[in-house]
């Protein structure tokens, strides 16, 4: 079987973010950037299912991050990486587009993403992804066996609740946990990586797809919008004191 | 025709909040009439769908399938043509509205808090970069907008009324997602949902062995504990005791907030709480958004002093 985990650079929501010069988008400069981290959950749910023989391919667009992304998947036990050049990663649209001419130049049996990431204003990958390579997709995915040429997914609902579907092969899931916490690749392990193996590239014939919408406005919502801020431990204990639970 | 068209979500035989919240808001935006696509035998219940003029039958099966109801979705607006679809920003909601709007080839909007019409147009806010960014999108008709729960009021678009109802017929599907079985959640030792007071962590907390902290100060108060996802994901608390949208919807009397960001995902289970207190070293968290109270500081610091205090 060969499996196919798509990933993207995100922004670290740890960091401060600010609004650019425009107005219409967030300021990269000095911002850390970091996996999806359901794409990580992504990656690591293909290295369970993938068994002897089997492939587990990642792929993703050109840029910052491309090559730490695709050889750490490998570091954690992915067969193969492969860079996208030329691809729109603008929007969920130019995404779909890009990692759809990748994907029709092979065959794959599973294409596994994260569920969202922070920034998929036009929608999220997976779904958008497999409607436009005509297959099959679960988003919201937290447990996947295989069974011959189908799949067995958990989808979560809200309240704890899940369902339980069967998904012919090949098809696209939206993961959004891997049924383990995701490895750790050490760090020694992915330089190795990067100093022995040749990532591949895959070159995109100008993606024209568009998301339809333009962004006219970024605020950060007012900081602290609601709360009364409380300073030491006087206020607080005040507080509780108030609500009778202490 | 012009008008919004609302895809109704329901579970275990009743319509989410989120479907009324979208009529509510349907209603409210005078861009003509206001339809509404239900699913299977919650077309019978039309009677609940009164902020609507018609619903549209979709003869679906009950349990929700992506591929099935995608599709019923498509054949909706196909005889509506509505100038604006509303889906619920959910887990159903992702594979009806992504595929709806790519095999219709018109834009989609998701994580939306609001919505203006403006000529011809609206103008969408989506929460993005986990609660830390509004960001305004216009988009021409039709569009489809995904909407996050909790940003109406779901009693708005709660009216009793008599929609006339028009049956859209079987919908036809390559059948290659089928469904199985829902699943209940597991229901741990404790009923989070019914806790009066809930001390709950996050990734802030750190690692495994830092939640002790926590358990301490929830002893003091008299607390249940409750948490964030990815302490459930990483394995550190039973699935129980996660609040948020793949997790419980709590009310308790009091909700405290250690090392919790506040993503839309988390604060549509807590935002509900009456009084809700929220300890987060990033001043800017979004958590302090939704918090009745806020203190920027290391929630080592704050819980260890205040066990001091309480002992
Ligand atoms: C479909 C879907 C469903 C989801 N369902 C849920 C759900 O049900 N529930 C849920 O919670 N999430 C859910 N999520 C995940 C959600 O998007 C967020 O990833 C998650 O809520 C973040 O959890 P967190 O706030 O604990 O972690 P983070 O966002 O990483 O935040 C940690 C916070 O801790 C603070 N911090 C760090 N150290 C300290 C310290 N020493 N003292 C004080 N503060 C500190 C940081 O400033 C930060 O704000 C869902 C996601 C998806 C895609």
């Amino acid at each position: 079987m060969r499996f196919a985990v798509l990933l993207k650079w995100v922004p670290d929501l740890v960091e401060d973010l600010e609004v650019d010069d425009e107005g219409t988008g967030v300021d990269t400069e000095d911002l850390k950037f970091k996996l999806n981290e359901f794409d990580d959950h992504a990656l690591e749910q293909a290295l369970l299912l993938a068994g002897e023989g089997d492939e587990v391919v990642a792929l993703t667009l050109e840029g910052d991050g491309a090559e730490k992304m695709l050889c750490t998947a490998i570091a954690k036990g992915a067969s193969r990486g492969i860079r996208l050049t030329g691809g729109s990663s603008l929007d969920t649209a130019g995404l779909a587009d890009s990692f759809s001419q990748a994907l029709g130049a092979d065959t794959y049996d599973l294409i596994l993403t994260g569920v969202q990431s922070v920034d998929d204003r036009d929608g999220q990958l997976g779904p958008v992804l497999a409607a436009r390579m005509g297959l099959p997709c679960v988003s919201v995915v937290s447990e996947v066996g295989l069974e011959g040429s189908t799949a067995m997914v958990a989808k979560e609902y809200s309240g704890g609740m899940v369902a339980e579907f069967e998904v012919d092969l090949p098809a696209v899931l939206g993961i959004q946990a891997a049924s383990e916490a995701p490895r750790y690749a050490p760090v020694s392990r992915v330089r190795q990586v990067q100093q022995t193996v040749d990532l591949e590239e895959f070159a995109v014939s100008g993606t024209g797809a568009s998301s339809g919408s333009s962004i006219t406005g970024m605020a950060q919502p007012e900081s602290g919008g609601g709360a009364k801020m409380l300073t030491g431990l006087d206020e607080l204990v005040e507080v509780l004191n108030g609500l009778g639970v202490t | 025709m012009a008008g919004v068209l609302v895809v109704c979500e329901h579970l275990s035989g009743g319509f989410a909040d989120i479907t009324f919240e979208m009529l509510g808001l349907a209603s409210s935006l005078q861009v003509g009439e206001v339809s509404a696509v239900a699913f299977g035998s919650m077309a019978d219940r039309s009677g609940e769908l009164g902020a609507a003029s018609t619903v549209i039958s979709a003869g679906c099966s009950d349990d929700f399938n992506p591929e099935e109801y995608a599709a019923a979705a498509k054949s909706a607006v196909e005889t509506t043509s509505p100038d604006l679809v509303l889906v619920a920003s959910t887990s159903m909601g992702y594979d009806i509205a992504n595929p709806l709007a790519a095999t219709l080839g018109i834009p989609l909007i998701a994580y939306c808090t609001g919505i203006e019409p403006e000529e011809g147009a609206f103008v969408c806010t989506s929460s993005l970069y986990g609660g830390k960014m509004g960001v305004t999108s216009t988009v021409p008709g039709p569009a489809v907008v995904m909407m996050l729960s909790g940003a109406h009021n779901a009693d708005d678009g709660r009216i009793e009324g008599s929609p006339g109802v028009s049956d859209l017929g079987a919908v036809d599907t390559p059948g290659r997602v089928r469904f199985k079985q829902l699943i209940e959640p597991d229901q741990g030792d404790v009923d989070i949902t019914q806790s009066g007071v809930l001390v709950a962590i996050g990734r802030g907390i750190g690692g495994k062995d830092d939640i002790e902290v926590a358990e301490e100060l929830a002893d003091l108060l008299d607390a249940d504990m409750a948490c964030s996802r990815p302490l459930v994901d990483a394995g550190w608390m039973p699935k129980s005791r996660q609040v948020g949208k793949s997790g419980m919807r709590v009310k308790p009397s009091l909700y405290i907030a250690l090392g919790i960001s506040g993503a839309p995902e988390h604060i549509e289970g807590m935002k509900d709480s009456a009084t809700i207190i929220a300890i987060n070293s990033d001043e800017n968290a979004p958590i302090f958004d939704v918090a009745d109270y806020g203190m920027a500081e290391d929630l080592f610091d704050v819980c260890e002093e205040l066990i001091e205090e309480l002992e």
